[in-house]
């Protein structure tokens, strides 16, 4: 499929700091970081170190107390169409259908017709046809995030940000659910931007993986994933690779010895 | 998809097929409905064992043979069927007064701090004030007829609609409210797709509560001063020493508020779909 150029997310120098109370803490510190078009990029740190505020700023829920993201050449400041988001809880709204949880991504403008058509392809992206009636609670909760990753794709958005999408799923639904991703992201080319906390998660999708510390948020590491995909979780490449993440993690820990069978 | 699929039916494999009826659930289901029947029956022989011996006086508490025996002649003719529709019909025009206003008043305090606060001190003083303290107020604002009690019904019910519907618009969940700001939804769509219908529960148990309440201040209106209705019937009763008929009356406010709030309850039900704690 042949696609137009995309745009470039711009992550400079962003700084956040919160009030709790009368102390000032430093959530993120001269974050900066480049997303290039149809790129993967995962976010590793621990809970804490702000990795869910800076993706809240890119999708223009919070703003940055310095700094500041662009896309393409314009500056995020408020939420758009062109960036979705996707949220730990799947946030579907439980009054909805299946369906018309899909078709609340869509543009108000968009006339019925192509609405009705664009909520039967994701429909089918998600692999979720035959259930467009359900409502929310009767759905497990991978299929609510899906739901919620049908929505969030509805406008097509440039950018699509994925927070801690499957944390709370259980293990097996997380790694159908990290395929899936996969799979969306290899037909539709979007730059996806994930937070998780999850390494493996993180190196399995992920062009690049970007290591964050904690108090304040600072990028400590970028690891490049040059491995084809599907990658091989249990591969010689991929456990090195997780290896030397675990190690910025796990630092005064002693090494351990290499990995050998 | 297969795995989806038996995703799906795992999670509502409990909910979605109806059992078929064995004989032990079936004999379970009829346990749990015969279950709420059983004290009234016994209390019901007893009394009538107590009057038979002629240790209750019959003036004072007719037997349930006799009060039975009275529904039966004030239904066959007319006369409870017409004070009680007297009296309903007072309900559903003083709710849709009250219960109207309620709404659109919760509304806008609901969606506007600065009216909440506006109208704090004036709320604070009314809501306490017992409805039956209302009506020779109103008697002597609007007379004796239809329009006072109609009144009495419309504060009555005002307030639980009021409340209920503040407390839904406040309790929207704050995480679908963000979801809506992700999509750059509208005004109009985020009051009628998220924060009405996040609010339709609160708003049911706020028609519930305040047709409740409506339907004691009718009775309360009708024994001050009327010519018709339950209340009426009640006071006249006792005027003549009819304690049978007094009971009749007092026994088919009941019945009449359990048929409303299974009503209720069903419409609820069934615009309430989605909400899992009903199912």
């Amino acid at each position: 499929m042949q696609t137009e150029e995309g745009k470039s997310l711009v992550i400079d120098r962003l700084d956040k700091q919160f009030s709790v109370a009368s102390d000032v803490v430093q959530a993120l510190s001269e974050v900066s970081l480049v997303a290039r078009p149809g790129e993967f990029i995962s976010i590793v740190g621990a809970s804490g170190c702000g990795k869910s505020t800076l993706l809240r700023i890119v999708a223009g829920l919070e703003t940055a107390t310095a700094g500041e993201v662009r896309l393409g050449e314009r500056p995020i400041r408020n939420p758009g169409l062109e960036r979705g988001m996707v949220f730990q809880e799947a946030r579907l709204l439980p009054w909805m259908t299946v369906w018309d949880n899909i078709a609340f991504g869509c543009r108000a403008e968009t006339p019925n017709a192509e609405r009705r058509e664009l909520v039967e392809q994701h429909l089918e992206l998600v692999g979720l046809k035959g259930f467009e009636k359900a409502y929310p609670h009767q759905l497990s909760g991978g299929m609510q995030q899906r739901v919620s990753i049908a929505r969030a794709l509805m406008n097509r958005p440039e950018v699509l940000l994925l927070d801690e999408p499957f944390g709370a799923l259980d293990a097996m639904t997380r790694i159908t659910m990290q395929q899936e991703v996969l799979r969306i992201w290899e037909t539709e080319r979007t730059t996806m931007i994930l937070v998780t906390h999850d390494i493996d998660e993180a190196i399995y999708l992920g062009d690049r993986v970007v290591v964050m510390s904690s108090r304040p948020g600072t990028i400590r590491r970028v690891v490049p994933v040059p491995l084809p995909r599907p990658r091989d979780r249990s591969a010689y490449e991929f456990v090195q690779i997780r290896k030397e993440i675990y190690a910025e993690f796990f630092e005064d820990v002693q090494r351990p010895f290499a990995y050998a069978i | 998809m297969a795995e989806i699929e038996l995703e799906y039916l795992g999670t509502t494999a409990a909910a979605a097929p109806p059992k078929p009826l064995g004989p032990k659930r079936a004999r379970r289901l009829g346990f749990s409905y015969l279950l709420p029947l059983v004290i009234p029956l016994v209390l019901l022989v007893l009394w009538e064992l107590l009057s038979r011996r002629g240790l209750v006086r019959p003036t004072i508490l007719p037997a349930p043979s006799a009060i039975g025996a009275t529904a039966r002649e004030l239904v066959a003719s007319g006369e409870l069927i017409h004070h009680l529709l007297v009296s309903l019909w007072r309900v559903t025009k003083g709710v849709t007064l009250g219960a109207g206003f309620g709404l659109v008043a919760g509304l806008v305090v609901g969606l506007n701090p600065w009216a909440e606060r506006a109208v704090s001190l004036i709320t604070g003083v009314l809501r306490p004030i017992p409805i039956i303290a209302w009506v020779p107020v109103l008697i002597l604002w609007m007379g004796i007829d239809e329009g006072s009690k109609i009144t009495v019904i419309a504060i009555g019910s005002f307030w639980p609609v009021l409340l209920n519907v503040v407390h839904g618009i406040r309790n929207t969940d704050r995480k679908i409210l963000e979801v809506a700001k992700v999509f750059q939804k509208s005004r109009a769509t985020l009051l009628f797709k998220v924060v009405l219908p996040a609010a339709l529960p609160s708003i049911f148990t706020g028609m519930r509560i305040g047709i409740g309440i409506a339907w004691m201040s009718v009775v309360g209106a009708e024994l001050i001063a009327a010519s018709a209705g339950v209340g009426y019937l009640i006071m006249y009763a006792r005027e003549l020493s009819q304690a049978d008929v007094m009971l009749v009356g007092v026994v088919s406010i009941g019945v009449t508020g359990l048929a409303i709030d299974f009503l209720i309850r069903r419409l609820e039900r069934r615009l309430l779909r989605w909400n899992a704690n009903l199912q």
